[in-house]
């Protein structure tokens, strides 16, 4: 016998289990139509592919996810697809889901199954790809895709698997039944869920009022690794996180999940779908569901299609309408109200309580809480339920969830000892309700607000970039006025145009200056021409001179075309220059009439 | 069909508040079973009355505030006001002055803060303390002298016309100072033994008074039995007592011993009836014993250098007071967390 721990609080309720083991599981009937939601497990919901009109044979995928989390979804039977259409689903708000109508044609005709023969010799991937095929998720109640926990992340070694047979809830004897019916498919399916996960140590635990289920397991596991643990009953010992603290002394970390702490949880009909998955090759079409409550005459537990409806159920158990008060799905502290019979039975339905006005009562009118702290004694997270009420009521969310509110599983344990008869549980959806809405508000004006800062940021950026180009030119502009002023000014005290537009005249300019400085070396070598005249030099100079000139006056046109406020410097200058090559060629003219002469002048002297 | 609608869990079993408070009234009767064996018909006519004002002024103000009448006072929490009061109040305590209490009791500290679960303060030790500083004298002069009801004890009729007549002339012959009063005032002058001579004494702890705690002790242990009470505050309160005793009060001849602040006043009363008051008392276990053990810590200091001989009525209102802080500092570690949540929370609302 293996240690075990006990969890805080905790409450026994009647377990009113009696009624539905007293008869072995009866197979239900085929209903007249089958009403098969496409969404039946966490995730996306699966697509149809099937048509209305189309034939289909039992176990034959009638809808599948392509894309995102899901699991198939398989005929229950074979038959004709009737419609595919919105139908009132198991759901705690009364939801309508698209669900495909099957009409059953009796015949229960099988698709070709392929069993696994020897599921150990093919790659792991492979087998958790068949059961995923086969339309597997978690029959204890979330509906989780088992393939997808079956892989845990890389860094997340599953230690332990656990499979959850304590069955707390009162009422709810389906897992107690199958463990007592069904131990060696539990076991093989368990072993299959081992074969991939390898954990070094596989427990399923058990609460001790099930004496038959612990006695055909014990039997099962002959010749196995797998340890069946007995664990004293107490609500709600088949929490998942209190399970893992009975059977291990961990605590899986809020907000996380058992494999963080390497703990893997499945439920002993998700085991036996598996094993059927893997050894018979049939898909997930049926599930054991109890129906009980004094409403119904002969309660028990039945073998149901996916698709059967509520109502055909409770009629096989022999149903009293008028005695039928309360119908609940699910168990008295966690399930929910139904508002109508004829929802179908879906992966995760377990059980199905008729119950009379004086076996749910009506719970009497809310009193003021006085603190009395039972709901704290009971509560197996060790929360302080009397402080998350009072900030609930009071809507200090901040408060609550300071205090841990969503680490509340709903158990209803608290409510179920209040004195003062106050719904704590409902509270605490209000509460949690409230607080994912503000969340997703809050992030929604986190992002509108972002976008909106994003915007304001860019305009302000564009405006400032706008604003440095416009000083920037302002600027260039200025600059440009002053130098333009400044040279003005300096072109109007040398007589010179000079000017940032008119930089061809500036270029004039300069010709002229060069033109000046030749002229003027020019005059200063006539004397010496006079003297000894370089009649060749002085043409070539003055063949220079007029060439220069003409480039001048072309430029001068120019600039004439292009501005007219220094034209007028420039004509003078050009007219200069006129004078000083005309100057030029007198002198060179002069120089050619001495020549004849001057051998003799300077050789007389 | 028309099925009930609801929210989970469909099964209730619980012990409503009016079967809780019956089980107060109920376990506090053996206490006041022993207070009239040995003190007379005087708990009990105070008790009667207490309980019928009380409920009469809960049904008046009520019904001033639009409330639903017999939906609230079926809960009984009046009906226990009125009985803690009477219980603890002095024997000979005049009509008016326990009227006082009641009605401040109930009007003051319960309805004005909102009734039922709402008042921070336990509204039948604000009635007492009111009446204790208010009426000093008449607070401490009116306990019955130890005389069992088939020996000595004044008669039914004469103990009610006394308590409800208009001048206390008779009743000095019937009244005595109660034991922790005695040892206070004459252990200056004399030693322990001496004190211990006075007939408030007797043979064993404190004439009368040993039986009446030992009574409540044995109501409060049924209450932990029930699981009505935690066991956290009263032992707390008891040992904040005892320790504090035992290392300051350990000399005989200058302070009151152990046995006496245990057995003689409010002490087991105090510890399983009044402190125990839910809605004002501190609400996690580890905030269950601070408070309870500050309530007896404060009990031993205002008995032994304060001015009064008793002092649950004020231990417990002070630390009342404290019950915000207390609870902020001492919620539970919750599972899957490695340390509580203590203090408020943070202004960002970041996750520990």
């Amino acid at each position: 016998m293996s240690q075990l721990w006990d969890f805080s609080g905790g409450i026994h309720p009647p377990e009113n289990k009696i009624q539905s083991t007293r008869r072995p599981i009866r197979t239900a009937g085929i209903p007249e139509r089958l009403i098969i939601p496409l969404q039946q497990h966490i995730g996306v919901q699966a697509e149809a592919i099937v048509n209305v009109g189309d034939r289909v044979l039992k176990g034959q995928k009638i809808a599948d996810v392509t894309a995102g989390m899901g699991v198939p979804v398989h005929a229950p039977t074979s038959g004709t697809i009737q419609a595919i259409e919105l139908q009132p689903v198991p759901h705690p708000s009364g939801m309508s889901d698209l669900c495909v109508i099957l009409q059953p044609d009796g015949k229960e005709e099988w698709v070709d199954l392929h069993p696994v023969e020897n599921y150990q010799k093919h790659d792991r991937e492979e087998v958790l790809q068949l059961i995923r095929d086969a339309g597997i998720s978690g029959m204890g109640g979330a509906g989780f895709p088992t393939t997808i926990k079956l892989r845990p992340p890389r860094d997340r070694k599953v230690e332990t698997l656990i499979l959850n047979g304590a069955e707390c809830e009162p009422y709810i004897t389906a897992d107690d039944m199958t463990m007592r019916e069904y131990a060696a498919e539990v076991v093989s399916g368990m072993q299959v869920m081992a074969w991939i996960l390898r954990p070094s140590r596989c427990v399923i635990g058990i609460e001790d009022n099930k004496p038959e289920a612990i006695a055909a397991l014990r039997e099962a596991i002959q010749g196995t690794q797998i340890e069946v643990t007995v664990v004293p009953t107490k609500y709600p010992s088949g929490g998942e996180k209190q399970l893992v603290h009975i059977l291990t002394g961990l605590e899986v970390p809020s907000g996380g999940i058992p494999a963080d702490i390497g703990v893997m949880c499945q439920n002993v009909g998700t085991a036996v779908a598996v094993s059927r998955a893997i050894h018979e090759g049939k898909p997930l079409i049926s599930r054991i569901v109890t129906i009980t409550g004094d409403a119904v005459q002969e309660a028990g537990n039945f073998e149901a299609m996916l698709g059967t409806p509520v109502s055909a159920l409770l009629s096989e158990a022999g149903l009293q309408p008028n005695r039928l008060n309360r119908m609940v799905q699910g168990g008295p502290m966690m399930g929910y109200t139904l508002s109508t019979d004829a929802v179908p039975i879906v992966k995760t339905s377990n059980c199905v309580i008729a119950a009379t006005a004086q076996e749910l009562q009506t719970p009497p009118p809310e009193q003021p809480c006085i603190r009395c702290g039972q709901c704290a004694e009971v509560c197996p997270m060790e929360l302080l339920p009397q402080q998350l009420f009072w900030y609930s009521k009071a809507e200090e969310f901040e408060k609550a969830e300071h205090l841990n509110l969503f680490d509340c599983i709903e158990c209803g344990a608290c409510s179920y000892v209040c004195p003062s008869s106050i719904p704590l549980v409902q509270y605490y959806r209000f509460a949690k309700g409230e607080i994912r809405t503000q969340r997703e508000e809050q992030l929604k004006s986190d992002r509108a607000r972002e976008r909106f800062e994003a915007r304001q940021a860019r305009l302000e950026r564009e405006q400032q970039e706008k604003e440095q180009r416009r000083k920037e030119r302002a600027k260039a502009a200025a600059e440009a006025q002053a130098k333009k002023k400044a040279e003005a000014e300096q072109a109007a005290a040398e007589g010179e145009a000079v000017d940032d537009r008119a930089a061809k005249a500036a270029l004039v300019q300069q010709a002229l200056e060069r033109k000046k400085a030749k002229t003027a070396q020019t005059k200063a070598e006539a004397p010496a021409a006079q003297e000894k005249p370089d009649i060749e030099a002085l043409e070539k100079q003055v063949t220079q001179a007029e060439a220069k000139l003409n480039t001048m006056q072309g430029m001068l046109d120019e600039a004439k075309a292009q501005q007219a406020d220094n034209v007028e410097k420039l004509e003078r200058a050009v007219a200069k220059n006129h004078d000083r090559v005309k100057r030029a060629k007198d002198a060179l003219a002069e120089a050619r009439k001495k020549i004849p002469a001057e051998p003799e002048t300077p050789s007389s002297e | 069909m028309a099925l009930i609608q609801q929210s989970s869990p469909h099964a209730h079993k619980a012990r409503p508040t009016s079967r809780v408070m019956l089980w107060v009234i109920l376990a506090a009767l053996p206490g006041l079973l022993a207070q009239t064996l040995f003190f007379g018909w005087g708990n009990l006519i105070n008790v009667i009355w207490c309980v019928a004002l009380a409920m009469t002024t809960e049904a008046a103000i009520l019904k001033l505030r639009n409330k639903p009448v017999s939906f609230f006072l079926r809960d009984n929490t009046a009906a226990v006001t009125g009985l803690l009061l009477g219980l603890s109040l002095p024997q000979f305590a005049p009509w008016w002055m326990s009227g006082i209490a009641v009605i401040t009791a109930i009007v003051v500290a319960k309805q004005l803060y909102g009734g039922l679960g709402s008042n921070p303060f336990n509204p039948a030790m604000v009635g007492y303390a009111l009446v204790l500083v208010s009426f000093p004298v008449a607070m401490t002069t009116n306990w019955a002298e130890p005389a069992t009801l088939w020996a000595g004890a004044p008669g039914f009729r004469d103990t009610l016309s006394t308590i409800f007549s208009a001048s206390q002339t008779a009743i000095d012959g019937w009244t005595m100072a109660t034991p922790l009063d005695e040892y206070k005032h004459k252990i200056a002058t004399h030693t322990g033994a001496e004190v211990l001579q006075h007939p408030t004494f007797g043979d064993q702890v404190a004439r009368g008074w040993e039986w009446v705690n030992l009574a409540f002790l044995l109501g409060g242990l049924v209450l932990i039995g029930l699981k009505i009470i935690t066991w956290h505050i009263p032992v707390a309160f008891l040992a904040g007592i005892g320790v504090m005793s035992l290392a300051f009060g350990s000399n005989a001849d200058q302070y009151a011993p152990l046995q006496l602040h245990l057995l003689a006043g409010g002490t087991m009363l105090g510890a399983f009836f009044i402190a125990t008051d839910p809605v004002s008392a501190a609400t996690s276990h580890q905030g269950k014993l601070i408070y309870g053990a500050s309530i007896g810590i404060l009990i031993y200091l205002i008995r032994t250098w304060g001015n009064y001989p008793d002092a649950v009525a004020f231990s417990v209102l002070l630390m009342n007071f404290a019950v915000p802080f207390i609870d902020h500092y001492t919620p539970p570690r919750t599972y899957g967390h490695h340390k509580a949540r203590r203090g408020l929370p943070s202004k960002n609302g970041a996750k520990s």
